[in-house]
């Protein structure tokens, strides 16, 4: 049976192969703590079918971008069993299990029009049977991306056990204005004025607002916008001094943020529901600190301060008490470190370090205090975690631009999210809910 | 003879205060001389009044000379060491000679900028630049200029001034600037 398959569809076997190899590809350069085991990952193929090109399409680069599965692409022909005589049957009827587990496929994706959305079904190849299905309605509005990503996310928990992040969009800089896209690139829309210079944006947890630094002649002040109508205000006033990389607490109501004077450069936090209480959580004395970043449990700070010499990466209470070294380093050896980002999991740091006077992405691992670097081809840095806790996406020169880059550190896979050039500070958000987002006039 | 000799002392009195030992050009003679001999008889206001324009003018550029000087030492840059905000040796004359120029000028106020190159992180580099900024004030209120006279801002490293990426772009990007922002007119060159 396998040989009849194979002379009868040798374009899919080829494909498949060709998928595979470019899914093991592993980006040059970029070294991990874990092996690459391709065979380890299952393959997965989403069902051609009439219509819903488009969703397909989405669902499929989702799935893809999961890193989870190896996708396995086959022409536009046999989506339904040849034994079944029909030939000219739609894509409802039954599974030709048996060619998709000959082509290496453990999971088939289908995905049919029903009414006001799409029906996706999950089916086990191996064992020839559905596993999970769900009809989700699909809008035609500003959401309809996030809403098939969403549908992507669901079909790669069903086959996993672990949600995808593909409802999930990434906030970055260029050229002063802030700008968002989705996880796969698409949906580029600007949501700051143009002529700002606009640094540092960050999602607040439930993704309705960022906040950002806007510098003015030299100072700058932190704004809170909201996504859904555009509304801003200033949490930390621009005139006499310059507040710089606000990040939000796990809860939404506090807003940790760095302080700079003629004094040196102070973490504080301050109330943004009230918009009240401010609080000082580091004392430099001339020195830097600055970068906060909240454990998911908003029990901790992980930080940057140059309390040491060279900026280096520490962590302390959320109240200020308890500041201690997070990232070990040799003094007057190891190069400065930046930019850190607390995973959602809570385990781990990552942050980029200077290694032989070119940022790098490293990680640490928050009970054991171990560095892992990932990446050493070109400048890598401002990493950002996405929602699932094993993509960062980071910006990078190795194309001769800098760009956004995501990076796979279970697998070591590397891509490059579509982005305009000069991008940085790229910020990941959480994964995103039903909500709309007007683009800033 | 009371009518010529009141005229000779005059036309005498007008060649000693004007040209001295000339020969006189105006004889009471009868015969008519040349019209187009020139007019002494103004020469002598307007030639003083000549020197005492250029004498003014040359006080005047020269005081706009050390004013430009006074500013021009106000302005001079400082630079700084990769990731480093300590003044390094060879600017602390440039900074001496600003606070010499402050404490002549007590009406000036100074903005100070620090800036830093593209390399190291771009929030962090905000950080560094207002920490070269702090330190330009600290040296000067060190050697006596009041603090509220001095202005501390950090650009980062969002305005280069050599958009290069080479090493002498970074360099001459690591550095503080100085701006007057009050009691710039009328500088006064220190003593």
């Amino acid at each position: 049976m396998k040989r009849f398959y194979f002379v009868l569809f040798p374009m899919f076997a080829a494909a498949g192969t060709l998928a595979a190899q470019d899914t093991t590809r592993v980006d040059e350069g970029v070294r991990v703590g874990v092996d690459y085991r391709p065979g380890v990952k299952p393959g997965l193929v989403v069902l051609p079918g009439p219509g819903l090109d488009s969703v397909r399409a989405i669902v499929q680069r989702d799935l893809d971008y999961s890193d989870r599965f190896e996708m396995i692409t086959v022409a536009d022909a046999p989506r339904v069993a040849t034994t079944t005589g029909g030939g000219t049957t739609e894509a409802t009827g039954p599974v030709n299990y048996e060619l998709y587990k000959s082509l290496g496929a453990e999971f088939a994706v289908e995905l049919t029009q029903a009414a006001g959305g799409v029906t996706a079904r999950l089916h086990e190849v191996n064992a020839g049977k559905l596993r999970n299905q769900q009809t989700v309605p699909l809008s035609s509005g500003p959401d309809f991306r996030l809403e098939v990503h969403r549908v992507a996310d669901e079909v790669t928990r069903w086959a996993s056990g672990t949600s995808g992040a593909a409802a999930s969009r990434l906030l970055f800089v260029s050229r002063g204005r802030v700008y968002r896209a989705d996880s796969d690139g698409h949906d580029l829309t600007p949501v700051t004025p143009a002529g700002q210079t606009s640094l540092s944006p960050a999602w607040s947890p439930d993704g309705q607002r960022i906040a950002y630094t806007q510098l003015g002649e030299g100072r700058g002040g932190i704004v809170v916008q909201s996504l859904s109508n555009g509304a801003t205000f200033l949490a930390q006033g621009s005139q006499t001094a310059l507040n710089i990389t606000p990040a939000f607490s796990p809860d939404g109501r506090t807003l940790a943020f760095a302080h700079s004077d003629e004094r040196g450069t102070d973490i504080y936090t301050a109330n943004v529901t009230e918009r009240c209480c401010a609080q000082r959580l580091t004392v430099g004395r001339f020195a830097d600190n600055l970068s906060p970043t909240f454990s998911p449990d908003g029990r901790r700070i992980a930080f940057i301060s140059t309390r040491a010499g060279p900026p280096q990466l520490y962590v302390m209470a959320a109240d200020g008490t308890d500041q201690e070294l997070l990232a070990p380093f040799d003094f007057g050896a190891t190069g400065s470190s930046n930019a850190p980002e607390w995973s959602a999991d809570g385990a781990s740091v990552v942050f980029h370090r200077e290694v032989s006077g070119s940022p790098q992405i490293f990680l640490v691992d928050v009970s054991g205090r171990r560095v892992r670097q990932l990446t050493s081809s070109g400048r890598n840095e401002d990493p950002t975690w996405a929602p699932d806790g094993r993509h960062v996406a980071f910006i990078s020169d190795r194309s001769g631009r800098r760009q956004i880059w995501i990076v796979d550190i279970e697998t070591g896979r590397v891509r490059q999210l579509a982005s305009p050039d000069a991008a940085r500070l790229p910020s990941w958000s959480r994964r995103l809910g039903r909500t709309t987002i007007v683009p800033n006039p | 003879m009371r009518a010529p000799s009141l005229l000779m002392l005059l036309a005498a009195a007008g060649f000693t205060g004007a040209c001295g030992g000339k020969p006189a050009p105006e004889e009471p003679a009868p015969e008519p001389t040349p019209v187009e001999v020139p007019q002494p008889a103004p020469e002598p206001a307007d030639d003083s009044a000549d020197r005492e324009r250029m004498e003014r003018e040359r006080m005047a550029r020269e005081a706009a000379e050390r004013s430009r000087a006074v500013a021009a030492d106000l302005a001079a840059m400082i630079n700084f060491d990769y990731d480093q905000a300590t003044v390094r040796p060879a600017d602390q004359a440039t900074l001496d000679r600003k606070a010499v120029v402050l404490t002549a000028n007590p009406n000036v106020k100074l903005r100070i900028s620090g800036h830093a190159d593209e390399r190291g992180s771009d929030e962090y580099n905000l950080a560094l630049a207002n920490r070269r900024a702090a330190a330009a004030k600290r040296y000067l209120e060190n050697k006596g200029v009041d603090g509220a006279r001095l202005d501390v801002i950090s650009y980062g490293e969002e305005r280069p001034l050599n958009p290069g990426s080479d090493e002498t772009a970074f360099a001459q990007n690591r550095r503080d600037e100085f701006e007057v922002t009050s009691g710039g007119d009328n500088l006064t060159a220190p003593q």
